[in-house]
């Protein structure tokens, strides 16, 4: 077996080895029960104290979202402004501008909502102030505030039946001072000794063979790179994201990343199961996301290792497969690595350019971002997948002969309700963004825009059709990564991002836990022989058609103009 | 009654269902059912299409214009007619049940005592009418006096005679059931048109059919599912643009319809009715379709012993005489009392007499002593001065007593026996004088415990409701296989028992007759009241099963769960049927200008034209090709929640995508030829 292979094999075995026992660590961590990081409690005393929070105070899901929504709002306040005005603030080394309204409007919603889109590069679109207390405190907050959510969800279906979801305060200062900020720590020590730099100093100069003066951009960058993983938020500190040399210097630390970003998403499925003591129901699911996950990753490496068609009919040989847009010191295989995880779970951090893969490469990436909860962003994965439960209870409860229950609640009318928007809030967000986007750059090509629509696409046709379906996939999906080789910097791919960023944020998280809290004050109906067990392969294969036949039916005609029209059209 | 046509189309209600089917375009009518709602404004849009493309270029010609315009008002047209169908099913079935109850005379009693003859029409709640020897009963009502034997056979189909009585809880009449003998008073409690009948047709018919909750959960999910269709051929069009591929309208259209579970779609109501249909087919008479969905739903099952789980009349096990008595003198008292009996129990000791005794036959001129609720004895007189009476032990022992005969201290013992081992005794007395006791004993109905092992494996726990003492209740409990049982049962202790359950959370269903049931039939979730019970019984519950066969429960549950599974499995189907869609119209719409396409077309269909037409006319015939499925209500095998999940989504699910791939590929053999 090559070492390639071993590489990702062995990647993959230790995001395992990790995430089993941290997702026992977070189910009794949440559940508050005595566990090594206690000693941590009187920093979050103190924490609670200095915000006059009561975290034993009980929340009903209305409250709970309250909570989460007004914090939420206020950090987009905060980092709007912020933003504008960076230049004449301190810990600007590097005389970077301030951001216009529109890109500030953007980038705050992305980081707030732990997508990180980017329509700025992190060199010379921001200082050492915004890098570090708005997007990386965001890193942290906005993950925490996902995690927060799943555990809301979690708590409705400990108890039989309960109003109190729990605390989002106690969950959410938790998640950062036990789980977010520790793991971090670790990662930056690792990317630190590795290379990646780790201070104040404005940029660095060197003079090449070629005699030519090179600026080398630098920071306290390790840190952010850490958290950017663990977060599942993806946004780099450097623009080229972790195919920089400095965010991702070697193997090693190519490993680290791609492993800190899945091991909170894995975790947070088992401490699901846990959490509410029904463990072979998290196995299952875990079961279903990771054969998904499977599924996506294995064409994508291969499509990745079989090389460019177009290049092979010229008679080129391609041994390592296709190196376009790929960092040599990774390679195709850990690259399609990479694109499988970042895409399937919502970090959006690259290693490699997305543009620059295969066209069904692209359509994997595109599958999966759309599906958006094979293991998915942390804490959100397990909300999202948790909708897709709802629809699966449902259809598959009328087939057995009763009317469906989730976990010993009856599912009616209100949570279908519910359920039914957020499945039709992605396909609404992704092909109307798209729709727009591709009639005005129909339309009106040479518009008298700022940027005008003509120099949108670097590709267009059935490419630059991918780059917009991308564009908008990856901003509902908070994922974060770039089809890159659109030009997305204007007002247009700023607002109306913007705008599919925040609603494929707040809806998907208000939602399930809006139907968690629903279901959990109902009655609870115990368990008989004719009750659909959830926590069976039977069902697990039902919630994976449901996945599949969903997101299907919803993009088969935009992926059939893009990277499937793309596909063929190279073969031809 | 028992003309029940198990053909699903009869030519006359097909008739009516046609016509049904062109009333219901009426959008106002069609907007309660959002899918097919959208099918019909699609079709309306096709009309200036079809006209446009008469005599334009770019939209396709006016022939394939003119099949896609058709072909979608036939997809309206079908989902109309499955649901006139069901409805017409429903009301014919109800008609039948109606026709019993046609213009009779009634004998009305004046407030001044006088008796004028009216017509049942004109009976308004509260008349007071008098019923004779002979006379049809001519509404529903509910006896005040008298005690009369009812031929009830017009409604139950059950030729034995049945006695109703005032006061107690056997004291409901029918309309269209007739008086064998005897003469009862009895009151109206139902204006003429609100019968339960009536309440019942009308939730058949459309007009004041009220969606269950299930059925809005799932137009929920589809309204969205049609939304998100709605979504993907809007938005197709800027796409097809920027992919400089015209799309013509009726493609798109036609993609819609496709696309959105406009088999469910058009089946849901039809479905819905059918259920309640199922329900009447085994006369029972629901007052709204949601207790026919909460049906499938129970976990608890009450059930009364006796007719339920023991054949409803004891049978004679074993004679014992009195010490001074000989046996066959006892015997032959027992037979010749028994011999114009015609009660079951009277039979049985024939039937056991004879098996070991040569039978005696009455003497000439014997009369014959019915049982009546007075003296609850029964016996006979011969010429010979013989006077043989059996009976209740106290009436009996009354009668000894009286004539100042003793009664045998080992008689009184057998029958105290006899009553803690769950038999009943029948004392016998000859000439005022004890004989000794017959036994009656409980005769557990054959295969019940074969049925309430498959309500176990439905995940539904029955319960025994009986007047017998905790042994004996026991005992019969063990060995009919009920899983739980309340003995020496009042009537509270079944509300308390009703209550106990729903606390935790299960659904409980129950059947009962009585006034003093009526608290408990309310409070189950679903309480079947007997078509003899008290009317205030009838209120209560949520359904009257006409032939007040207890056993009825166990058939109306899988009736629910029928009802459920058809729509889960019809959904799936559906949706399932949308991959195939897809395939066939997605290469057809982009083939021009895409060549590369052409790889997704992998049914190989003929043209663009020939592969839409051939999704849509697919999409329309499999409404029809599903009504009968849809009006039986798919099998229910109780085989556990997830193996009966994996049987349906092999067949609807894995079924749904093949199915439409090989019946696309089809049509589009013989369409092809045309386009």
């Amino acid at each position: 077996m090559n070492t390639e292979l071993l590489g990702i094999i062995a990647s993959f075995v230790v995001t395992l080895l990790i995430a089993i026992p941290l997702g026992k660590y977070l189910a009794k961590m949440y559940a508050g029960e005595k566990i090594w990081t206690d000693f941590l409690k009187p920093i979050e005393t103190g924490i609670y104290k200095l915000s006059g929070i009561n975290p034993k105070e009980p929340m009903n899901w209305k409250q709970f979202l309250k909570a989460m929504m007004t914090i939420n709002i206020l950090w987009l306040v905060y980092g709007f402004f912020v933003l504008i005005y960076q230049d004449k603030l301190p810990l600007n080394p590097d005389g970077n501008p301030g951001q216009s309204a529109d890109l500030a409007f953007n980038t705050i919603i992305s980081f707030v909502v732990n997508c990180n889109l980017q329509h700025y590069s992190g060199e010379t679109g921001a200082t050492y102030l915004t890098q570090h207390f708005i997007f990386m405190f965001l890193h942290f907050t906005s993950a925490a505030t996902g995690m927060a959510c799943a555990v809301a969800v979690f708590k409705a279906f400990k108890d039989k039946t309960t109003t109190d979801l729990g605390n989002f305060w106690e969950f959410f200062v938790k998640s950062i001072t036990r789980v977010l900020l520790p793991l971090s720590i670790v990662v930056a020590v690792i990317l630190t000794f590795n290379g990646t730099p780790s201070s104040y100093a404005g940029k660095d100069k060197f003079i090449s063979l070629q005699g030519d003066t090179v600026n080398v951009s630098r920071g306290p960058a390790a840190a952010f790179i850490a958290i950017k993983h663990v977060g599942t938020n993806g946004g780099g500190w450097f623009g080229a994201n972790s195919a920089h040399p400095l965010e991702n210097p070697n193997y090693l630390t190519n490993m680290v990343e791609v492993i800190a970003q899945v091991i909170l998403p894995v975790a947070m499925v088992l401490a699901f199961g846990y959490y509410i003591r029904r463990k072979k129901l998290a196995w299952i699911i875990f079961g279903v996301m990771t054969i998904g996950v499977f599924m996506l990753m294995i064409p994508t490496i291969t499509s990745e290792l079989a090389g460019n068609p177009l290049i092979a009919k010229m008679g080129v040989s391609q041994i390592t497969g296709a190196m376009e847009g790929k960092e040599v010191r990774f390679g195709p295989t850990a690259t399609a690595y990479w694109s499988t995880m970042t895409t399937v779970i919502s970090t959006g951090s690259v290693n490699g350019m997305h543009d620059s893969t295969m066209a069904l490469t692209g359509l994997w990436q595109l599958l999966a971002m759309m599906i958006n909860s094979l293991y998915g962003g942390c804490g959100v994965g397990v909300l999202n997948y948790f909708i897709y439960l709802i629809i699966a209870v449902f259809i598959s409860g009328l087939m057995v002969g009763r009317t469906p229950e989730f976990l010993g609640h009856k599912v009616e009318a209100r949570e279908v309700k519910i359920a039914a928007i957020i499945t039709l809030l992605s396909p609404f967000l992704i092909l109307a963004g798209t729709a727009i986007s591709t009639y005005v750059f129909t339309n009106h090509l040479g518009g008298d825009w700022a940027v005008k629509p003509s120099t949108w696409l670097n590709n267009p046709g059935h490419h630059g059709f991918s780059e917009m379906l991308y564009e908008y996939t990856s901003s509902n999906a908070n994922n974060g990564s770039g089809f890159e080789g659109l030009g997305d910097g204007n007002i247009f791919w700023n607002v109306t991002t913007g705008i599919v960023l925040i609603l494929g944020r707040f809806l998907p998280i208000i939602g399930p836990v809006a139907i968690a809290g629903l279901l959990a004050q109902k009655k609870y109906i115990p368990e008989s022989a004719g009750t659909l067990k959830i926590d069976t392969k039977t069902f697990g294969l039902m919630t994976f058609a449901v996945i599949l036949v969903l997101n299907a039916l919803s993009y088969f005609p935009a992926l059939a103009l893009g990277p499937l029209a793309e596909y063929f059209s190279m073969l031809k | 009654m028992k003309t029940q046509s198990n053909k699903l189309f009869e030519p006359a209600l097909v008739q009516t269902a046609l016509k049904e089917s062109f009333i219901k375009l009426d959008p106002r009518m069609m907007i309660r059912n959002p899918v097919m709602f959208t099918v019909e404004i699609g079709t309306l849009v096709m009309i200036p299409v079809m006209i446009y493309s008469y005599s334009h270029q770019g939209q396709g010609s006016f022939a394939y214009n003119f099949a896609i315009f058709f072909i979608l008002f036939l997809t309206v047209l079908f989902a109309n007619f499955a649901e006139a169908i069901a409805e017409a099913r429903g009301k014919a079935q109800a008609d039948s049940l109606r026709k019993t109850r046609e213009e009779t005379p009634a004998k009305v009693v004046m407030p001044d005592g006088s008796i004028v003859t009216k017509s049942s029409s004109d009976l308004r709640k509260g008349d007071v009418f008098v019923c004779e020897t002979g006379d049809t009963i001519p509404t529903d009502g509910e006896i005040i006096e008298g005690i009369a034997t009812i031929d009830e056979s017009a409604i139950t189909g059950e030729s034995a005679p049945v006695i109703r009585e005032a006061g107690g809880d056997k004291s409901s009449v029918t309309g269209g059931t007739k008086v064998l003998s005897d003469e009862v008073r009895v009151i109206v409690t139902t204006e003429p048109g609100e019968s339960f009948l009536d309440k019942m047709i009308a939730l058949v018919e459309g007009a004041s059919r009220q969606k269950t909750p299930n059925e809005i959960a799932l137009t929920i999910l589809l309204a969205s599912f049609t939304l998100v269709f709605i979504i993907v051929c809007i938005t197709l069009k800027p796409f097809a643009d920027y992919a400089n591929t015209p799309i013509t309208i009726a493609a798109l259209i036609s993609l819609f319809v496709c696309l959105i579970p406009t088999t469910i779609g058009g089946l849901l109501s039809a479905i819905g009715i059918a259920g309640m249909d199922r329900a009447l087919r085994a006369n029972v008479i629901t007052k709204s379709g949601k207790a026919v969905e909460t049906a499938g739903d129970i976990d608890v099952l009450l059930l009364d012993k006796t007719g339920t789980i023991t054949i409803g009349n004891r049978k004679a096990t074993q004679f014992w005489p009195a010490k001074a008595v000989s046996p066959d003198d006892l015997i032959t008292a027992c037979v010749l009392s028994s011999l114009a009996d015609e009660t079951p129990e009277g039979k049985s000791i024939i039937e056991l007499a004879s098996a070991h005794f040569k039978l005696p036959t009455a003497p000439a001129g014997s009369e014959f002593v019915k049982f009546t609720a007075e003296t609850r004895s029964s016996g006979i007189d011969t010429p010979q001065g013989l006077r043989i009476r059996k009976g209740a032990f106290d009436s009996i022992r009354n009668i000894a007593l009286k004539a100042g005969n003793p009664f045998p201290e080992e008689v009184e013992e057998r029958v105290k026996e006899i009553s803690s081992n769950g038999g009943t005794p029948l004392v016998v007395s000859q000439n005022e004088v004890i004989l000794g006791v017959i036994q009656l004993q409980d005769i557990i109905k054959t295969g019940i415990a074969e049925r309430f092992e498959r309500l176990r494996k439905m995940g539904i726990k029955t319960v025994m409701v009986t007047g017998d003492n905790p042994l004996t209740a026991k005992f019969i409990a063990e060995k009919a296989g009920v899983d739980d049982f309340i003995a020496e049962a009042k009537p509270e202790d079944k509300m308390n028992y009703i209550k106990a359950e729903q606390n935790a959370g299960k659904l409980v269903a129950m059947m009962g007759d009585g006034t003093n049931d009526a608290p408990a039939l309310a409070q189950a979730d679903v309480g079947v009241a007997m078509n003899s019970g008290t009317q205030a019984a009838k209120e209560a519950g949520n359904m009257v099963d006409l032939d007040n066969d207890p056993t009825k429960l166990i058939e109306i549950v899988e009736i629910g769960k029928q009802l459920l599974i058809t729509r889960g499995t019809l959904t799936t189907f559906s949706i399932a049927n949308d991959v195939a869609k897809y395939f066939a119209i997605v290469p057809a719409l982009f083939i021009a200008s895409i060549p590369a396409l052409q790889s997704i077309n992998i049914m190989h269909l003929h043209s663009p034209e020939s592969a839409i037409l051939s999704a849509v006319i697919f999409n329309a015939i499999i409404i029809p090709m599903l009504i009968p499925l849809a009006l039986r209500g798919v099998e229910y095998k109780p085989i556990g929640a997830s193996a009966l999940l994996r049987t349906n989504l092999l067949y609807y699910g894995v079924g749904g995508v093949i199915a439409p791939f090989i019946g696309i590929k089809l049509i589009d053999m013989v369409v092809g030829l045309m386009f």
